[in-house]
């Protein structure tokens, strides 16, 4: 039996590579960053990861809310447009 | 829990609070219609790293019982997590009353952002007094209903409120939630952006002025009602910030002062009502 | 109220009820879960059960919900975890889970339930004639319709058999109280199914979604895939015909060999037209009766098989025409339709006599309502 029309499979870009949304690009500044995680937790998308210096951030994802730059209390995270 | 590249909009507080499902060991997710059943991928892609059965409506808590007693009987560990808005909470009300009466080995988050947003908005029986929504242009004429106490008054195994401005809390109470058997119940605070007219990026403030204001309560009951920690000092008028600070919202704008006022009332009542229990 | 089917005189004889007969099917079946609201004239059907899982003697959860709706979302959420799976139904309460029984069907989950039909309001009425059933045929079930306990209990067995290999629904019908409530001798025969087998489940640790929405061609394979494996189900209902009760497969031919004149109709007043057609053959009318067993699959074959004059007599219709009379004409049979015995309104030997005799003078309208 085709169960194709009913089963999905997980898989990332499931509504494709939503980077292009972006508008507003979040930069981290590495001086500024205590990676406290507080962006790590809140980003609605997933995809802020901790890095060596700072955070870093999946930019073929990131939807550019900016909902990271609102919850960092270093002010680290700023917003330039695309 | 959820992938990236999903289809949520920007600064969606739904796919904020499924990313928190990973605290949650063997999930299996029932979704009704709703915001949830696109973020979740449309055919033939899932966005989520769990099985997700997609059901309709008001079948929601029922499929989900189902599926907890059969996985029971054939000897499955799971943990199953229905997971709906408050659309699905209004109309699959019967049948999520009658599973907390049975006390079905259930998880049910109600993700409310006060309104039917995937059908565009329009008000629902969690809208607040005097908020516009497509349904109701002028704003709102009815009282919000609380979804939570009703919940309470079930004597359910454990009920929560949450909010997505505050994560931790919210991760603390489903991994708790996760950890009991029985029927438990989350009702998470989820601003909407599009739907609230607010910037994408203040989905978090807009929550915390909510929680800070007094008009968001978050609380849990195993037994025993107990204020949440991250909440709790709003329990004293004094502690908290202007109404109008949360109200700064587009379907608020045309408040008098005597709305908010009014809405001011309205919330002190909730409060003495809800400490009833406690 | 006849049909036997081919009594091995292996198994226990029993006064039964259908109700109870339906219960004994479900008990030897074995289910995992079973969710039922009451309603009259069903309810008999779902206590029993409840009393054998309260006693022990049924080793399956069954879950009390709030309505129907309810009832068939625990047995679709229990099906897709991959539990053998039963409710039942009647009127009201089948359209009120109308909703799901579309779901279950789409998802092409296995599961039974048993409808004793009646009338759906308004106004009220809770007798007995095929509304309720009918309205299921869209859906995509397999919708069979017994015409004794004998039958009833036969069907239910072979339901979950069916149902499990070709991953569709199966409703069996019996009528409201002249079956649901009428005691008859049975055999319980102790067949034995095979285990609970299903196209897929959904477990723990799976990365899939089910039903999520569908875009472009999805939708509408889905629906072709299950109306023609619905269409196929008949060849499984033919084959294990015989492991249960030997009735004919999806139809019942009754006298029909050299009939001139052929009844065509369904469920348990089948036993009462057959006696008015004993009466009539006695007088020596070639008359016979095509009993549909199933409405779904329609007995497409077998109606097209039939003598020329053809009387289709309904309990249930669709504007002024009967359904299973629109149903026998879209096969290209030219037919007579009666529509009778709506909420239970009493149909008995003598009016099928005096009517299948005003069919065979050729004194029938196209379409008419006994009333």
């Amino acid at each position: 039996m085709d169960l194709s029309p009913i089963l999905s499979e997980a898989t990332v870009a499931s509504a494709g590579e939503t980077g292009s949304w972006r508008n507003y690009r979040p930069l981290v500044s590495s001086e500024l960053c205590s990676k406290c995680g507080n962006c790590i937790v809140y980003c609605p998308e997933g995809v802020i990861f901790e890095g060596v210096d700072s955070v870093e951030i999946d930019y073929r994802f990131c939807k550019g809310c900016g909902v990271c730059r609102e919850v960092c209390g270093q002010k680290a995270i700023e917003m330039v447009p695309e | 829990m959820i992938l990236p590249g999903n289809a949520s909009c920007q600064g969606c507080p739904i796919s904020m609070a499924m990313r928190c499902l990973d605290v949650i060991k063997n999930p299996v997710l029932v979704i009704p219609a709703g915001c949830s059943t696109v973020i979740a991928g449309l055919h033939p892609k899932s966005a989520m790293k769990a099985p997700v059965v997609h059901v309709p409506f008001p079948s929601t808590l029922a499929v989900a019982c189902g599926l907890s007693e059969a996985y029971k009987k054939l000897g499955v560990e799971a943990n199953v997590v229905a997971w709906m808005g408050d659309g699905a909470a209004d109309i699959g009300f019967a049948g999520l009353s009658a599973s907390a009466a049975r006390r079905d080995d259930v998880i049910t988050v109600v993700v409310d952002n006060e309104a039917y947003m995937n059908t565009g908005t329009q008000a629902s029986l969690s809208t607040f007094w005097k908020a516009k929504t497509t349904t109701s242009p002028a704003g709102k004429t009815e009282e919000r209903r609380n979804l939570s106490l009703i919940m309470l008054t079930h004597k359910a195994d454990y009920v929560a409120t949450a909010s997505v401005g505050y994560i931790r809390d919210l991760r603390k109470k489903l991994r708790k939630a996760g950890e009991m058997a029985g029927f438990r119940f989350i009702h998470i605070h989820a601003p909407c952006p599009p739907g609230w007219r607010f910037p994408s990026e203040k989905t978090v403030e807009v929550a915390r002025k909510a929680v800070m204001s007094g008009a968001w309560i978050l609380w849990e009951y195993d037994g025993k009602l107990r204020l949440s920690k991250a909440g709790e000092k709003y329990a004293l008028k004094e502690n908290r910030i202007p109404l109008a600070e949360y109200l700064k919202q587009g379907r608020f704008l045309h408040l008098s002062e005597r709305d908010i006022r009014e809405i001011e009332r309205k919330i002190d009542e909730d409060w003495e009502f809800l400490l009833r229990f406690s | 109220m006849r049909a036997e089917g081919n009594r091995n005189g292996s198994g226990v004889k029993r006064l039964l009820t259908s109700n109870e007969a339906i219960a004994e099917a479900v008990k030897i079946a074995k289910p995992d879960v079973i969710a039922a609201y009451p309603i009259t004239p069903q309810s008999p059907i779902v206590e029993k059960l409840a009393e054998m899982v309260e006693s022990g003697e049924l080793d399956a959860s069954f879950v009390r919900v709030e309505s129907e709706h309810s009832a068939m979302a625990v047995i679709h959420g229990a099906a897709t975890a991959g539990a053998r799976v039963f409710t039942a139904t009647s009127s009201h309460g089948l359209a009120y889970m109308f909703e799901m029984c579309w779901w279950i069907a789409g998802s092409r989950l296995p599961a039974v339930m048993a409808v004793a039909t009646r009338s759906i309001g308004a106004p009220w009425n809770i007798h007995g004639d095929h509304t309720d059933i009918m309205s299921l045929r869209d859906a995509g079930w397999i919708i069979g319709m017994a015409e004794s306990a004998q039958e009833a209990f036969d069907m239910t067995l072979q339901a979950f058999a069916v149902s499990e290999v070709v991953n569709i629904p199966f409703a069996v019908g019996i009528d409201a109280f002249t079956m649901s409530h009428t005691a008859e001798i049975v055999e319980i025969r102790n067949a034995k199914l095979p285990e609970r087998r299903q196209a897929y489940r959904i477990l723990p640790g799976m990365e899939v979604a089910v039903n999520a929405v569908t875009m472009g061609e999805a939708r509408m394979k889905a629906r072709y895939d299950l109306a023609i494996d619905l269409e196929k189900s008949a060849e499984v209902i033919e084959r294990t015909d015989g492991e249960f009760g030997s009735y004919g497969g999806l139809v019942e031919k009754y006298r029909l060999e050299d009939a001139e004149y052929a009844v065509v109709m369904a469920g348990g007043w089948c036993g009462d037209a057959k006696d008015a057609i004993d009466m009539l053959r006695d007088e020596g009318v070639r008359i016979g009766m095509l009993r549909l067993r199933f409405i779904r699959p329609f007995p497409e074959k077998a109606v097209k098989e039939l003598p020329s004059e053809v009387l289709v007599v309904d309990r249930a219709n669709t504007g002024i025409k009967g359904i299973l009379g629109m149903e026998t004409a879209a096969c290209g049979v030219e037919v007579k339709n009666v529509v009778a015995g709506i909420g239970g309104l009493d149909v008995g030997i003598d009016d099928f006599y005096r009517l299948f005799g005003k069919f065979v003078d050729g004194k029938l309208e196209k379409v008419e309502w006994l009333i």
